[in-house]
């Protein structure tokens, strides 16, 4: 009788803590599995950059080469394509999109949160209508206005289509309509112009929202593939994921080594300033939160 | 003046004096314009563009161009192409909603409760959504190379058949739709840890009291419910993300094998930019829209709701 009654005791200490141990365990096991298929492409990429194309595809892998091969690699990836320019291309358009971006939103953000105009409420309304509408969805009529223009080929080509960002009315609109009006009214009767007020008053306390923008804006035009893709033919203006295109196309895109390469140098930027700013890319996701 | 400005009382209380009323009406037009001008010249004109298109048969470069109705409807709904890239869009969504949002679920939850290992596991499950996916993809490729690469070696070592991965008609898709999952997996996980993060304490040790301190009990009882709205956004998102594949069938399998991989996105780039038809690409875009249209205005209807300071 005595015996059975240690099947209802609590369990000891020693057991709690291998019960805990083991989910431990199983919790860390599946993480760790999981970050092996998030990171197996970047390890690969980075490993075949140093490789003598003999080692790339050798059937056991290993993470440093027998032969250290990265200058070469390099080297022949740097002279076959202009890589450095695509990066250079990449910084122009998305920091010309986002300059005019910032500068066409956020007044007619003020506008739709403080300011009452004739017109107001069906501007908003357009503003969420255009939040229904992919970008993909206007670049055929675009396409043929450009062609019809004669500006396709042109930075100008490329950063059109999205000077506007409905979404970034919407984002700061939202975040404008929290501030508080007697501080606006104050300012009103000093004398200082609305105008002003935006500028000088009203955007730097709209700092996160202005970051958490930035952060998803320069995301998506870097990464952007199919716009650039339609606009532009000339390598030179390629920006990093259609430059990443031409190289994979070229005779080069049997040169493994020179292409994992590349592959490192188009991917670098981007990663390399995530993982810097690593807390303001989250929180502007989290802010921003669509794609 | 502080003093004056101490009094005032806020903006909607009293009607604003007949200048000041006319100063806002100036300026607020006059910061609207741009927005609106550019709204109307990107977004609706191109619109209205397009559906005027999608009923003639107009081509790039052509001098005339006549009406022709509901033809080009009629061909798209006729065309086996079209037939084939609806169904392989699909199943892919089909494939990587599910996926993407689940299993962003769980690694957000196992994420959340980690302490010290927490934002090492974080960056490594976000750096995909950083990096550039037409690099990656290219590494994918030789990743799933059928003989030469690293997956179908360790699948050899396994005791397991050589896998053509991207060259089998029937696992092109499931193959896309993995790397897709890869790409959007730590997006959503960070939406989900913002949603975690959200969820007050006392409600675990309310659940805790009522003896249900079994993790599926508390999931069940207290993430789930209390993670709704987060996961309908997530889930509406990956939709949308989802429908838009281009850029690894682009990359990496160019439709094929045979038309396995042909997407919807991928066709209208096709007709509209290779071939230049572009009445039909243009009908082809508005049967795009018409799909991903609800999504849109349920994300729109979402965002609406959630983002408040």
């Amino acid at each position: 009788m005595r015996t059975s009654a240690t099947i209802t005791r609590p369990p000891t200490p020693v057991a709690i803590r291998m019960r805990r141990l083991v989910s431990l365990a199983l919790v860390h096991a599946v993480l760790i599995g999981g970050a092996v298929f998030m990171l197996l492409p970047f390890v690969f990429m980075l490993t075949s950059a140093i490789k003598p194309p003999g080692e790339i595809f050798e059937a056991t892998f290993r993470l440093w080469p027998r032969q250290f091969y990265g200058w070469q690699n390099f080297e022949s990836a740097l002279s076959t394509a202009p890589l450095l320019r695509f990066l250079l291309n990449g910084l122009i358009v998305c920091g010309g999109i986002l300059v005019v971006q910032l500068l066409v939103a956020i007044p007619c953000a003020y506008a739709l949160a403080k300011l009452k105009f004739p017109g107001r409420p069906i501007l908003f309304s357009l503003v969420l209508l255009g939040l229904c509408i992919p970008v993909q969805a206007p670049s055929l009529p675009l396409y043929i206005a450009f062609a019809e223009l004669g500006i396709l080929n042109t930075y100008l080509s490329m950063m059109m289509p999205f000077f506007l960002s409905v979404f970034a009315i919407f984002l700061f609109r939202q975040f404008f309509k929290s501030y508080p009006d007697e501080i606006i009214q104050a300012a009103r009767l000093d004398g200082v112009g609305e105008f002003e007020i935006v500028w000088r008053i009203v955007v730097p306390s709209a700092w996160p929202a202005i970051a958490a923008f930035s952060i998803f804006s320069v995301v998506a035009h870097w990464n952007d593939l199919y716009w650039p893709l339609i606009v532009v033919s000339d390598t030179k203006l390629a920006t990093p994921p259609l430059g990443m295109m031409y190289f994979a196309d070229s005779e080069l895109g049997s040169n493994y080594g020179a292409l994992a390469a590349g592959a490192t140098i188009i991917t670098a930027p981007l990663v390399i300033a995530f993982l810097i700013a690593r807390r303001h890319f989250i929180a502007g996701i989290t802010m921003t939160g669509i794609k | 003046m502080n003093t004056v400005a101490a009094q005032v009382t806020p903006l909607d209380a009293v009607p604003p004096a007949g200048g000041q009323r006319w100063v806002e009406r100036f300026a607020g037009l006059g910061f609207a314009a741009p927005a609106f001008i550019l709204l109307v010249l990107t977004n609706l004109a191109p619109l209205a563009a397009l559906a005027f298109l999608s009923f003639t048969n107009y081509e790039l470069g052509a001098l005339d161009f006549s009406f022709v109705g509901f033809k080009n409807f009629g061909a798209a709904l006729q065309d086996p192409v079209i037939r084939r890239s609806v169904t392989n869009t699909l199943l892919y969504v089909a494939i990587v909603v599910p996926g993407g949002v689940l299993l962003s679920l769980l690694v957000a939850i196992l994420i959340h409760q980690r302490k010290r290992t927490r934002s090492l596991y974080e960056v490594i499950y976000f750096l995909p959504v950083t990096s550039t996916l037409i690099a990656m993809a290219t590494m994918w490729q030789f990743l799933l190379h059928p003989t030469l690469g690293l997956i179908n070696q360790a699948l050899k070592g396994l005791g397991f058949a050589e896998t053509a991965f991207l060259s089998e008609p029937r696992l092109v898709i499931p193959t896309l739709a993995a790397i897709g999952i890869w790409q959007l997996v730590g997006f959503n996980m960070v939406l989900f840890l913002a949603g975690l993060s959200a969820i007050p304490r006392d409600l675990y040790e309310a659940v805790d009291i009522d003896g249900a301190s079994h993790p599926i009990d508390r999931f069940l009882k207290v993430t789930w419910p209390m993670l709704g709205p987060t996961t309908m956004f997530v889930t509406v998102t990956t939709f949308i993300t989802a429908f838009k594949i281009f850029d690894t069938v682009t990359v990496m399998t160019r439709g094929g094998p045979g038309g396995a991989s042909e997407v919807l996105l991928y066709a209208i780039y096709l007709e509209g930019f290779q071939y230049f038809h572009m009445s039909y690409a243009a009908t082809l875009t508005l049967v795009f829209l018409a799909f991903t249209l609800v999504f849109s205005v349920l994300q729109t209807f979402i965002l609406d709701r959630r983002v408040h300071y």
